[in-house]
């Protein structure tokens, strides 16, 4: 596949233009759009979209960066598993740089602790088969998008009978934060860009009965500049007619249902716990756990780190920028004492986080 | 759905201790961005210090005797060389510590003469690959047109190196009349670059087999000496040379907008990357602007010599692919600015700490 013919159509300037146009055609109303995945906060400041469109629509940042959102307390363990001499921990690259209480990954492997990164959860089990003599632990985190190859990595380090293979289990789902951010009495957003890669993975259904209850329109939008302004336009236009629709503007990877196979594995391997998110707090069923019969490969309990507690400093104001309450500029701490090489806050440390976003991709305006 | 009886209360502020890793080494310090800056700024500033090292260009620009009466002044580099597998498509380690010294030399505008390296082997090391590596030196050093004159060997336990680290000091001349530097930019300068960003860094990375996918990329590792020399004959009057090595083409230009107290502007549609490094790139979620080079130049020089500089690139074998990105301006100062494909603006600021793929 060449991936520069793919992604060249989707970056076409002429044709986002005539998108952009006939937003600003349709837009007669402040309206406040939240983009749920931090890769399309990335895409936004990248491509400087939000300085394209008409000053009416506001995108607000929502708390799709699964490393923003990985609690402390489950950060703290996976230092404590790290620094073990027998264990090799794997994660993918940008955890490795968030702060726990006191150490992240880079000081563990800095002090001798095996700290690899992966690029797959597959290589993980490899490592595993390759290193008998080690335990081989993984930092299962992620959303929805990385659930199957995530579990597909239990499911074969099970066939293969590994007994050193383990992993510390992270798994976050959508739906129910975006139900936690509409039911809080401080909600601004009026509608929502679907996270393309979650729904390729689990299709789009279950934010049906979402957008009825809160009367919010939804677009399942992709990651290409061309994706983003036809998401925007889409719900743009459901929102001035005063309708609520689920509709899909990133047809070319979604289906309504989802990878089904996909979702098999993920049913094979999770079930749905409730889950502590950084920065907004515990949400009931918001995340996936291992399944009973699989307890063998949890991490948490092969290490007896099930008793580290933690608490949070009140330092930057990461809670309100990852509900989308405030933009990180706003943040006394932006730029000035937290910075992407010292990061206060998790939102800052991730790729995929809105802070680090703001800093990168910084608008020359707020100089 | 769950009830909205059960919706979590804000806890407010959260957030997570800083971590400034200011007591112990991380691998972010030798990335080449701000960690490694911050490194240099705070641990080495204090205690080694000159004229020259303040200067902050990758070479050090010195009188050839107290008095400086001499025609010309000397150029000095070092360079220490560690790489994972030694060998990688386009290159390995011997020709890559050769290049790096010498075009290190090069940015200065000056004329590379001399080379000195230093060893440090490790216990096991097969003799046939140290020949490897020598033998590249060797071609590299003759294309180059440099002699290697003084050598240092040393031999570590195993486990106390990884196989083979090389050092590479080197002098060279600059002729008088030529002040070439970091400082240098003006406002109005056109910015150039010699050919497409990022090839030696996916080629090694590439090469270490852990991306789970070939890509058919070479390291550029290139002397760039000649391709200079060709530029300065057309282009006397050019303000900065630099090679956007480690930390990427964002992280040099940053460098240089700090040192000249000026803004640079690019156009993202100008900037050359190849198709398998774009490709690489965008399935690992890096950004080719922070991947390194070690056969790219970049040239600032005044607009009326621009097309020249340009045009002498493209009939170098190392710069056929050369093109012009951008344009110096005075404000805003210090800063990196990039038109986006789609028109808007952004601020390209450089690496922070070690480059590290995305997770989805």
């Amino acid at each position: 596949m060449d991936v520069n013919q793919f992604s060249v159509a989707f970056r076409d300037n002429e044709i986002i233009q005539g998108v952009l146009k006939e937003i600003r055609r349709t837009v007669t109303h402040g309206w406040v759009i939240m983009e749920i995945c931090g890769g399309q906060t990335h895409a936004i400041m990248h491509y400087g979209l939000d300085q394209l469109l008409p000053p009416e629509i506001e995108l607000v940042h929502g708390p799709g960066c699964p490393v923003c959102v990985t609690s402390l307390e489950l950060i703290d363990k996976a230092l404590a598993i790290a620094a073990r001499p027998d264990v090799i921990f794997c994660s993918y690259g940008d955890m490795l740089r968030v702060p726990g209480s006191h150490r992240d990954l880079f000081s563990i492997r800095a002090a001798g602790g095996d700290v690899r990164v992966v690029y797959s959860a597959l290589d993980a089990v490899k490592l595993a088969q390759q290193n008998p003599d080690k335990q081989v632990v993984f930092f299962a985190i992620g959303f929805e998008t990385t659930a199957p190859p995530n579990a597909m990595s239990v499911l074969q380090a099970k066939q293969l009978g590994l007994k050193n293979y383990s992993v510390l289990v992270s798994q976050v789902c959508v739906p129910p934060a975006m139900h936690a951010i509409l039911g809080s009495p401080a909600n601004r957003v009026q509608g929502f860009l679907l996270a393309g890669h979650v729904c390729t993975v689990m299709g789009y259904l279950d934010y049906l009965p979402l957008a009825e209850k809160y009367r919010v329109p939804m677009a399942v939008t992709g990651f290409e500049p061309l994706d983003l302004v036809q998401g925007i336009l889409q719900v743009v236009r459901t929102l001035e007619k005063g309708e609520v629709q689920v509709q899909n503007a990133y047809q070319r990877a979604v289906t309504a249902e989802g990878n089904r196979a996909a979702q098999a594995i993920i049913q094979r391997t999770f079930q749905a716990v409730d889950r502590n998110w950084r920065g907004i707090g515990t949400i009931p069923m918001s995340g996936w756990g291992l399944l009973p019969e699989l307890t063998e490969f949890d991490a948490e309990k092969r290490f007896s780190v099930e008793d580290i507690h933690t608490a949070e400093s009140p330092v930057c104001i990461a809670g309100e920028i990852l509900q989308g309450l405030k933009k990180p500029h706003q943040c006394p701490a932006f730029g000035q004492q937290c910075t992407p090489s010292n990061p206060l806050g998790a939102p800052m440390v991730s790729a995929e986080g809105a802070c680090s976003a703001y800093y990168r991709y910084a608008r020359v305006e707020n100089l | 759905m769950i009830s909205s009886d059960k919706i979590p209360p804000l806890e407010g502020p959260v957030c997570a201790l800083p971590l400034r890793h200011s007591e112990q080494i991380v691998m972010g310090h030798g990335s080449g961005g701000r960690m490694t800056r911050d490194l240099i700024e705070k641990t080495f500033k204090p205690f080694l210090s000159s004229p020259a090292l303040a200067a902050g260009n990758d070479f050090a620009r010195v009188a050839a005797n107290d008095s400086g009466e001499s025609g010309g002044r000397l150029a000095v580099s070092t360079d220490s060389h560690i790489v994972t597998p030694l060998f990688f498509p386009g290159g390995d380690i011997g020709r890559l510590a050769v290049c790096g010294t010498v075009n290190d030399i090069s940015m200065s505008g000056g004329v590379p003469l001399y080379l000195t390296a230093g060893f440090i082997l490790e216990e096991g090391l097969q003799v046939e690959v140290l020949q490897q590596v020598l033998a590249s030196m060797q071609a590299a050093a003759a294309e180059a047109g440099v002699q290697i004159v003084a050598g240092d060997t040393k031999v570590v336990e195993r486990g106390k190196a990884d196989q083979l680290f090389i050092n590479t000091a080197g002098i060279g001349w600059i002729p008088d009349g030529r002040q070439i530097g970091g400082e240098q930019a003006r406002p109005g300068d056109a910015v150039l670059i010699s050919g497409a960003i990022g090839d030696h860094g996916i080629a090694v990375l590439s090469a270490r087999g852990e991306l789970g996918f070939e890509a058919d990329v070479h390291s550029d590792v290139a002397p760039l000496n000649g391709l200079i020399q060709a530029v300065l004959e057309v282009a006397p009057h050019t303000h900065v040379l630099r090679d956007p090595t480690r930390g990427g083409l964002a992280t040099t230009l940053n460098e240089i907008a700090e040192q000249s107290q000026v803004a640079i502007v690019l156009d993202e549609a100008k900037i050359p990357v190849h198709t398998a490094v774009r490709a690489a790139c965008e399935m690992l979620g890096f950004d080719p602007l922070y991947v390194a080079n070690e056969g790219k130049v970049i040239v600032i020089t005044p607009e009326a010599e621009a097309e020249a500089a340009l045009l002498a690139m493209r009939n170098h074998k190392y710069g056929a692919e050369a093109v012009r990105i951008g344009v110096v301006q005075e404000k805003p100062a210090k800063r990196v600015l990039m038109r986006t494909l789609i028109g808007g603006t952004r601020i390209l600021d450089m690496l922070s700490g070690e480059m590290l793929p995305r997770i989805c």
